[in-house]
């Protein structure tokens, strides 16, 4: 077995209403449910916005904090699930029924050590 | 290192030992001090490295000789339809998670055997982009874990359109390359041989029957479509005694077997349409038919463009004209050649000489441009 990463990409601004939020939560949870039955659930969760990131650099002695996000952009991490599948093909099906219930981009990604069986 | 290249079995192996050695001496030297011999602590360091490794490998499983390039498979050998290594690499180098570029150079390099350099070649790119896009693409395979195996009969349908689309890439950059040689033989073979083997793979699937049907049929008029001096022919102007009849009654035969199966696709329509190309004389009214069934499955632009050309043969070029006005396909160059056509054979020449330029200006290869300037140098002389 394989671990991997689901990274869901939302855009900058606000996020929709509850009318869709609440449609979107149900889908997200009924699709956790369903992972953990499988035994393929690792962890998942969403993120705060970027703004409350906090980012420590080490130069020379010292680490240096800045406020905000790494990078700065159009799209940011808005949440995460980490999931363990056999393959691939397996994966990529767990991240088009995720693409489909939260609307958002996902890139899925694989961690670089096996995760036994 | 060449104790450690015995060792490794491998020099490349080797050296990522050495690395990975002095990787670990960048880390410890600093901190616990130099050892007293340090060229023997990197050697016994880079052997402990090789010892870990070929233990990993050796615990793997089952490895296939191919699948030696790629991944080591642990799944059990009976998923999918067709129990077959070459078919499991086809659709393993064909993953649509990879590149299309990536998934034409392994394709190629894998299952066509030709080389990386005979690749590059033929795609007009760098030796090292096409080396790099094959090494990239097996670290994908391994790293990502892209299954080595036929996908299921649910999956099928849309994986199997991403490895026909493959081979239509090769087989199309062969018969009408971006630029360069007009015809690239050696492409449309190698395409031809990957659909052969598909078709005695996968017996039961019409599109892949439709596809190698299609290539064949167009290859069939291959001696009549180059001049010796490497001029293009258009269809309505080839000595169809150049024609090659056993390419086109095995099309024709694979045409009617399909339909006979009764489940129509892109690729099939196609072949139906070149079948009926085959047979003088081209029953227009036909191939306006077989465009529309294929406009019903494929509703693209670059579709209605060509049932444009099959319209203008039945309705006249102005009924195929109006049809042009609707169609988002400025930077496609076939497109303004079509029109070009047409208003030429509307006695519009000045329109058609602009729609000809347009088209020129869209195409690099050698051979249809030389089409494009004879015939825009055959209309009336414009005044200057």
């Amino acid at each position: 077995m394989k671990n991997y990463l689901l990274g869901m990409y939302q855009p900058e601004g606000p996020v929709p209403g509850p009318e869709i939020m609440d449609r979107v939560m149900a889908e997200v949870g009924a699709l956790r449910r369903e992972l953990e039955s499988a035994g393929s659930w690792v962890f998942g969760d969403g993120l705060h916005d970027p703004a409350t990131a906090t980012v420590l650099r080490a130069s020379g002695n010292e680490v240096l904090m800045t406020d905000g996000p790494f990078a700065e952009g159009k799209e940011h991490l808005g949440g995460i699930v980490i999931l363990r599948a056999a393959d691939l093909d397996a994966a990529l099906e767990w991240g088009r029924r995720y693409a489909e219930a939260v609307g958002l981009p996902v890139e899925v990604r694989p961690f670089a050590t096996e995760a036994g069986d | 290192m060449a104790l450690l290249v015995r060792l490794a079995g491998d020099v490349d192996v080797a050296e990522e030992a050495v690395q990975e050695a002095f990787a670990v001496a960048a880390e410890r030297w600093p901190r616990d001090g130099t050892p007293p011999s340090p060229a023997g602590w990197l050697i016994t360091t880079a052997r402990n490295k090789l010892i870990d490794r070929n233990r990993r490998e050796a615990a793997r499983p089952g490895r296939h000789a191919e699948a030696l390039l790629l991944h080591a498979p642990d799944e059990p050998a009976e998923e999918g339809a067709v129990p077959d290594d070459r078919l499991r690499l086809i659709f393993t180098c064909c993953h649509p998670a990879l590149g299309e570029g990536a998934r034409i150079a392994l394709t190629l390099r894998l299952l066509g055997g030709l080389t990386t350099g005979e690749i590059a070649r033929a795609f007009l790119v760098g030796e090292a982009t096409v080396a790099q896009r094959i090494v990239r693409a097996k670290a994908k395979i391994r790293d990502a874990r892209i299954p080595y195996r036929v996908p299921s009969d649910a999956d099928l349908p849309g994986r199997l359109s991403s490895v026909l689309a493959v081979v239509y890439l090769i087989f199309n950059e062969g018969y009408l390359s971006g630029s360069g040689d007009p015809v690239r033989d050696d492409l449309c073979a190698e395409a031809i041989r990957l659909g052969r083997l598909l078709a005695e793979l996968m017996p039961d699937e019409p599109e892949v029957l439709g596809l190698l049907a299609l290539m064949l049929l167009i290859h069939s008029r291959r001696a009549a479509r180059v001049t010796p001096g490497g001029s293009l022919v258009l269809l309505a102007d080839q000595d169809r005694v150049l024609w090659d009849r056993d390419l086109i009654a095995e099309g024709q035969a694979l045409v009617r077997r399909c339909l006979r199966r009764n489940r129509p696709g892109p690729y099939q329509i196609q072949a139906a349409i070149n079948a009926v190309h085959s047979d003088a004389p081209t029953d227009w009214r036909q191939v306006v038919r077989l465009y529309d069934q294929h406009l019903a499955l494929a509703p693209t632009p670059v579709v209605a463009l060509h049932r444009a050309v099959a319209v203008a043969e039945v309705d006249g070029p102005a009924a195929a004209l109006g049809l042009l006005d609707d169609l988002d396909l400025d930077s496609h160059h076939l497109f303004h050649a079509v029109r070009a056509d047409l208003l030429r054979r509307l006695g519009r020449d000045e329109e058609a000489a602009h729609a000809y330029e347009a088209a020129l200006d869209r195409t690099e290869n050698p051979a249809e441009q030389e089409v494009l300037r004879g015939r825009l140098a055959k209309l009336h002389p414009r005044e200057k």
